[in-house]
């Protein structure tokens, strides 16, 4: 009987983002015949891995009303100390789990400084994004270090490590990437997380309201250090599928990839001030990114006016939100 | 001034809040507008301020037809609103507040603070109040911050004030200033619409009252030619008999007992005991420690010094985490900011005490979680449309309600209720009670602190008495009285 009570606008609001997705898909495909082909989607659905995957991390923080600023330099952090590692000939194997505890502390740290050290979020995470990419600065000294595939010794380790970004499942003619595959899994883990156990409920009660989620018994400092954390995992996931594709790794990697992702946040309709807000609303928020972008590339519009173009998207889809 | 609304109709949605309500207010009056819950008192008042727009029915402002469009027109025309939550900037002075939006000024915008002083305190002076204009909002107590808003509205030139609930959050001293202030407001002719759940104050101040059941008009009585039970049974449409239902428990061996609690400024050397199936009622003025007593008891404020013993036993409760697990549960003084989380729905807010309950292990489970869910909202009897529905969108007292659920199904072994029945209507009032009085026959023991003499008098087994962060008195219910649970909260000795 409750679920009768929603009113179509309710349904719609909360589809909201996917509604958008889908007619933006529309348009593409019958204006531009190299949109709507097999290839492009697999390729557009591969340049969606690094938002989404950050994105993700990025709802989790937001959702517990924090922000993480740092994900973007998180990423080249430890995507050079991975680069570093097998360039120093340590095994592929122990450089990428190495990177993604790397990974992990860098944003646990993060989470630290706004819980201990009771800094805003937003002024927490200014200051580890500032660092950390000073650090991979300092590391590389600004040069890029490339050749990581052919610097691995043994076989295994190369394969593995190219498999990451360039690997690929063949399904009879069909051929889905690594990391496509690694983006939708982790799709499903974060939804899994977030709808169905007892640490996504109090993630929720986090965000929604701190003092009665501590009169209830959250722990919210330590529920708040792990969503960092997670966020941290994400973004050197994202950095390691990055190098493997590239095969090379520099400073300055993942510049502006924080703002991207929490546009894809926003877009999902999760809201700003926690609480609130979908993993499934994220997704849709990566895609309508990835299909502007992938979209505007096809048809050779200018890349400055490309940004406007992103930019009134954004606005018009949380506007949208608003007003439900 | 006089105000006429007939008919009017209100529906958000499919739920229809208001039908063919009306009232009728007259010139230099104190008109009590009374009603359970969602009985749509505030509804009616939005809809006269331009808030809401009605969806038939007529306004008569002195006679003549009139529609607000929004608050601001109400206010141009006389009728301001002053909500409980009240609307204040708290960063800002009072000077800042009184003149916001309305700035005197020697023209391009410069203000010319010398006359907003004098005008300020011209208004205060002829309310009686004394409040520094230059005063930071945050500064003030609540009951000041409320004589500003007054100030407010006098300056706006109101003929009408609402006052809704404007005594919940006030001492007993602030209380009595605010009827003065009242009284002085009718003497000069300005009609007062006064909402509140507080029966002694409508008897003590108003000259009618009006009451909605169910978003109808009920009727409108002369106060001194009715009683108390008249007015429940108008409001409720039923007698609810005892009005402090009666309790036949055997209280049992201690289970709590705090000895020199102390932190900072706060309390000082609190000491005292509950019992199994006892009610121990906490008493004294707003202000005085027991919220933090409470607090500090639940791991949620530091303590300097003393022990905390449960069974006999001494416990270190650092937390609330550690609280629970030691059996206590607590239900705060303010539901919105510390008791609920306001945009999650029953179901989310009833679970989150009981994760270990509706989860194996880190994975919630569907049918446990239902099983609970539903129990509560059947045991307790939450009017909402399912689990489902948003706490933002229930009643003071089904929230309330809500709140109890969560605690209750933990198995406490020790239940503090910070003030239960805030802003809860008399018939969700009992309901609670009798919950109490279930817990108390469950063997539990029960705190309960409240700043309602009679429900404290009504409820308890013994009364203990805070002064100034002390304990002043513990006395037994079939000694105490009103005068002197008075005398000891505010310092006095028997």
């Amino acid at each position: 009987m409750e679920k009768t009570k929603k009113s179509l606008g309710a349904y719609f609001g909360e589809y909201a983002a996917f509604i958008a997705l889908l007619l933006l898909a529309v348009v593409l495909c019958c204006v531009s015949p190299e949109f709507r082909t097999a290839s492009n989607f697999l390729n557009l659905m591969r340049q969606a891995t690094f938002n989404g995957l950050i994105a993700f991390g990025m709802t989790c923080v937001i959702l517990s009303d924090g922000i993480d600023l740092s994900v973007g330099s998180t990423f080249a952090l430890s995507a050079i100390i991975c680069a570093e590692m097998l360039v120093n000939g340590i095994a592929a194997p122990l450089a990428i789990i190495a990177a993604l505890i790397i990974g992990t502390a860098l944003g646990a740290f993060s989470g630290i400084l706004v819980t201990k050290g009771r800094l805003q979020p937003f002024i927490a995470t200014l200051i580890t994004m500032t660092a950390y990419r000073g650090f991979a600065m300092i590391i590389t000294d600004g040069k890029p270090i490339s050749k990581l595939k052919a610097s691995i010794e043994s076989d295994f380790g190369a394969k593995l490590f190219e498999t990451l970004g360039k690997g690929s499942l063949n399904l009879g003619s069909f051929k889905i990437p690594v990391p496509v595959i690694i983006l939708l899994v982790s799709l499903a883990i974060f939804w899994f997380m977030l709808t169905k156990t007892t640490f996504g409920r109090k993630i929720y009660a986090t965000g929604s309201n701190i003092k009665c989620a501590n009169l209830v018994g959250v722990d919210t400092t330590k529920t708040k250090i792990i969503v960092y954390a997670i966020s941290g995992f994400m973004s050197a996931l994202a950095g390691l599928i990055m190098i493997s594709r590239v095969d090379s790794a520099q400073s300055i990697l993942g510049q502006g990839y924080e703002l991207d992702a929490i546009a894809a946040v926003a877009l999902g309709g999760t809201s700003m001030s926690g609480g609130r807000g979908k993993i499934m609303g994220t997704f849709a928020g990566v895609m309508i990114i990835a299909v502007l972008n992938n979209g505007m590339n096809i048809m050779g519009i200018n890349t400055y006016y490309q940004s406007v173009v992103k930019a009134l998207v954004i606005l018009i889809a949380v506007l949208a939100d608003r007003k439900r | 001034m006089n105000i006429e609304m007939k008919g009017i109709d209100k529906s958000f949605g499919s739920n229809q809040v208001l039908k063919d309500a009306g009232f009728l207010l007259k010139d230099g009056e104190v008109h009590a507008l009374m009603g359970e819950n969602g009985a749509g008192k505030s509804t009616l008042m939005k809809i006269l301020t331009g808030v809401y727009t009605k969806d038939a029915g007529t306004i008569l402002v002195d006679g003549k037809e009139v529609v607000f469009k929004n608050p601001q027109e109400a206010e141009k025309a006389g009728i301001v609103f002053i909500y409980q939550e009240l609307n204040v900037l708290f960063d800002l002075t009072v000077e800042e507040n009184l003149f916001m939006g309305k700035e005197i000024t020697k023209g391009f915008g410069i203000c010319d603070k010398k006359a907003m002083r004098a005008k300020a305190q011209e208004v205060m002076d002829k309310m009686g109040v004394n409040i520094p204009v230059t005063a930071t909002m945050s500064d003030l107590s609540v009951g000041q911050q409320q004589m500003v808003e007054i100030c407010k509205a006098l300056m706006a030139d109101a003929k009408v004030i609402i006052m809704d609930e404007p005594t919940a959050a006030l001492t007993a001293s602030e209380t009595r200033g605010l009827f003065e202030v009242v009284n002085a407001l009718r003497a000069k002719g300005v009609s007062i619409v006064y909402i509140s759940h507080r029966m002694e104050e409508i008897f003590e101040l108003c000259d009618r009252i009006t009451v909605l059941r169910d978003g109808a008009y009920v009727g409108t009585e002369n106060i001194k030619d009715i009683d108390l039970d008249h007015v429940v049974q108008m409001m409720i449409g039923r007698t609810i008999g005892e009005r402090f239902p009666k309790r036949e428990v055997a209280v049992g061996k201690e289970v709590l007992r705090v000895e020199g609690l102390s932190s900072g400024k706060l309390f000082k050397d609190v000491s005292f005991d509950v019992k199994a199936g006892e009610v121990l009622g906490v008493s004294g003025l707003m202000g005085a420690g027991r919220t933090e007593i409470m607090h500090a008891i639940f791991g949620n404020i530091h303590r300097d010094a003393g022990k905390i013993f449960i069974d006999g036993k001494e416990v270190n409760i650092k937390n609330p985490r550690q609280a629970i697990a030691a059996g206590i549960g607590f239900i705060t003084e303010d539901r919105k900011t510390e008791g609920l989380l306001l945009e999650k729905s029953v179901a989310e807010n009833i679970e989150i005490t009981n994760l270990g309950k509706v989860a194996n292990g880190f994975v919630l489970n569907k049918e446990k979680q239902n099983a609970i869910v539903k129990k509560g909202i059947e045991e307790f009897r939450i009017k909402c449309f399912g689990p489902d529905h948003e706490c933002n969108n229930l009643s003071g007292g089904n929230q309330q309600k809500v709140v109890l659920a969560k605690w209750v199904y933990t198995d406490p072994k020790i239940l503090i209720l910070d003030e239960p029945t805030r802003g809860v209507d008399i018939g969700a009032k009992k309901e609670i009670y009798n919950i109490i009085n279930e817990m108390a026959a469950k063997g539990v023991a029960v705190i309960m602190v409240s700043s309602e003499l009679p429900e404290v008098l009504g409820m308890s087994d013994r009364i203990v008495v805070v002064h100034e962060g002390k304990i002043t008195g513990i006395l037994d219910a079939a000694e105490a009285d009103q005068a002197k649970v008075m005398t000891l909260a505010t310092g006095g000795s028997l």
